[in-house]
């Protein structure tokens, strides 16, 4: 077996028997890095050289006994996550060239358990898109192809395209993502890996470029759903630094993983079963509520009243957040300065922002500018936290019936990069079935389950109570006990 | 609701974006389009209801912590990835006459 063919589960147990050394793990994972980044675009920056003395001093500390729950394992990290150090784009050219001179909390934690920092994965510009073609450096390419078109170029979904990509392909052994209306659990089913949006709160954002606040939540991709609870453990818990970051004790994922599903209530809402759903995703959600209740689950219908609310309240809500927290690229304190001679302050703000932002960013603030602007504030955005109040509600209530919910992750297999990109609207329904958990702050987890007819991944959803990640792994590991999802992308180290 | 171009561009002086002619008119079409699709929120009968504002589904569990200087004396830091500063000042056109 080859390095990169281990889970992280495996690495971190090949490490611990001496199989292997961190060294030799990090290089056959950065020689994997040379050979298919060229091709896939997912790292925006590798960072051989820190990453081979991370590696080196890893080892150190192994050798002395002190190894971290993470000691050694080769991870690559979303470019959205602030690095001392090393460069930290969002994916834009407003932030082209920024070197933070600190970590984000989510990082600084992995790097205390011992992790090795291969770079920084590729994203849509500001974790802004469903695909990860709005990125300033070039799209990401899904690793996976269809078997009747294998030279069609698929997206790896977004906006956490680059994590997805590079950890189906074994550029990575695990990946930092975030999530704020899918972006960790679209890209995961779309490469057949699994990833957790955890509840809000759970992960620090301190540090981690602001995209809409009350919705973005940092989680791991992996190849596992173990992997996931492991790399979720090491991210999680509770940051002073961030005031809606939970004080709430971090639970071991990992064990919960191995739990029982018998007498869990699996919630089916009814609103999920959109009309157009392809019939194969369709079969699979049902394949996979017969799995759970072959393992002893109650299957429950539920309802979920304002679904076909959430995506027009979600496309208020982060505009309007975004057009606030993107005020902050100005050309003043930090990243791109575009101006004339002579010009005046204002100008300097129009035109740096103009030539910084992509054409998808520029949308966001745009509508975000007008749905908070006087005269437009009630109607747009109160109007829509006033449904997101709903939506919460409708899970509050189901919760009193259920205990996790289950769902198809996407309402489609990963298309072709040059298809449905016109349209925005057409864009955004790519997050219909995950944007609901951000909206209500829940914990999603996705899982690959199975193929479509062209050999593309599907995967479904679980969905949780507030805090409680453990039934969510559960569920999800029981889901991938069943489906034995063993198909490998097309590219691959 | 839809907006005209005019719409646009004060938008846009809002957002502090230039937009040349080209932008506004694909900007015009493109944010319509969205306005409208959202418009069906009208429809939600929200009579009595809190808005949500934060993100937290439990927010007890959200702590408060003490309104006191945690850092500072980082100058260097801060300005490290300035595109212009002049001692330990971020540096900007002239604002004042």
């Amino acid at each position: 077996m080859r390095p990169t063919d281990l889970t992280l589960a495996e690495g971190l147990r090949a490490l611990d028997q001496r199989e292997i050394s961190a060294v030799e793990l990090t290089g056959a994972y950065l020689k994997a890095i040379e050979a298919l980044n060229p091709r896939l675009n997912a790292y925006i920056t590798v960072a051989g050289d820190a990453a081979m003395a991370q590696a080196h001093a890893s080892d150190a500390r192994r050798t002395k006994g002190e190894a971290g729950a993470l000691e050694g394992i080769p991870l690559g990290i979303k470019d959205l996550f602030a690095t001392e150090g090393l460069r930290t784009t969002a994916a834009s050219k407003i932030l082209g060239e920024f070197v933070p001179p600190y970590e984000s909390t989510v990082s600084g934690n992995l790097k205390r358990d011992g992790a090795v920092f291969l770079g920084k994965l590729n994203l849509d510009e500001f974790a802004m898109g469903s695909s990860n073609t709005t990125s300033a450096f070039g799209p990401v390419e899904n690793p996976w192809s269809r078997a009747n078109d294998p030279q069609k170029r698929l997206v790896p979904g977004g906006s956490s395209g680059g994590s997805a990509a590079a950890v189906a392909a074994r550029l990575a052994m695990g990946a930092t993502a975030t999530d704020t209306g899918g972006s960790i659990r679209q890209p995961a089913a779309f490469c057949g890996i699994a990833g957790i949006k955890p509840t809000y709160g759970r992960c620090s954002r301190w540090g981690i470029v602001a995209f809409a606040s009350s919705l973005d939540q940092a989680g791991p991709v992996a190849r596992s759903v173990e992997d996931c609870a492991i790399l979720l453990r090491s991210m999680a818990g509770h940051d002073p630094k961030d005031s809606t970051s939970a004080n709430i004790a971090v639970p071991d994922f990992a064990a919960a993983c191995t739990r029982s599903v018998k007498g869990l209530r699996i919630g089916v809402p009814a609103e999920y079963t959109l009309p157009g759903l392809a019939p194969e995703i369709e079969a699979l959600w049902q394949q996979g509520l017969d799995w759970l209740k072959q393992q002893g689950a109650e299957i429950i219908p539920i309802s979920l009243p304002h679904t076909k609310y959430a995506l027009p309240t979600y496309y208020v809500v982060a505009p309007a957040e975004a057009s606030s927290n993107l005020a902050r690229y100005d050309g003043v304190r930090y990243g791109l300065r575009v101006t004339e001679r002579d010009s005046d302050l204002r100008d300097l703000y129009e035109r740096t922002r103009a030539a910084g932002f992509g054409a998808e960013v520029k949308r966001r603030i745009m509508i975000g500018t007008y749905v908070l602007s006087a005269g437009y504030y009630d109607a747009y955005y109160l109007k829509a936290q006033k449904v997101r109040a709903l939506i919460a509600r409708d899970f509050t209530q189901a919760w009193e019936k259920v205990d996790a919910i289950v769902t198809p992750a996407t309402p489609s297999a990963a298309f072709p990069m040059d298809e449905k990109q016109d349209d925005p609207v057409t864009m955004y329904l790519n997050d219909v079935f995950t944007v609901t958990a951000n909206l209500a702050g829940l914990p999603g987890l996705a899982v690959p389950a199975g193929l479509d007819g062209q050999g593309l991944p599907l995967g479904l959803q679980v969905i949780g109570r507030p805090f409680d990640e453990e039934t969510v792994f559960a569920v999800g590991a029981a889901i991938e006990r069943a489906a034995n999802f063993t198909a490998k992308p097309q590219v691959m180290a | 609701m839809s907006l005209d171009a005019a719409a646009v561009r004060r938008v846009a002086n809002l957002a502090r974006l230039r937009l040349d002619d080209a932008d506004v008119e694909k900007l015009q079409a493109e944010i319509n389009g969205i306005l409208g699709w959202i418009e069906q929120l009208q429809a939600v009968d929200t009579e009595g209801v809190e808005p949500m504002a934060g993100g937290s589904p439990n927010p007890v569990a959200l702590p408060w912590r003490e309104d006191a200087v945690t850092d500072g004396g980082q100058a260097d830091a801060v300005l490290r990835n300035a595109p212009d500063r002049e001692g330990e000042y971020f540096g900007v056109p002239k604002v004042v006459e």
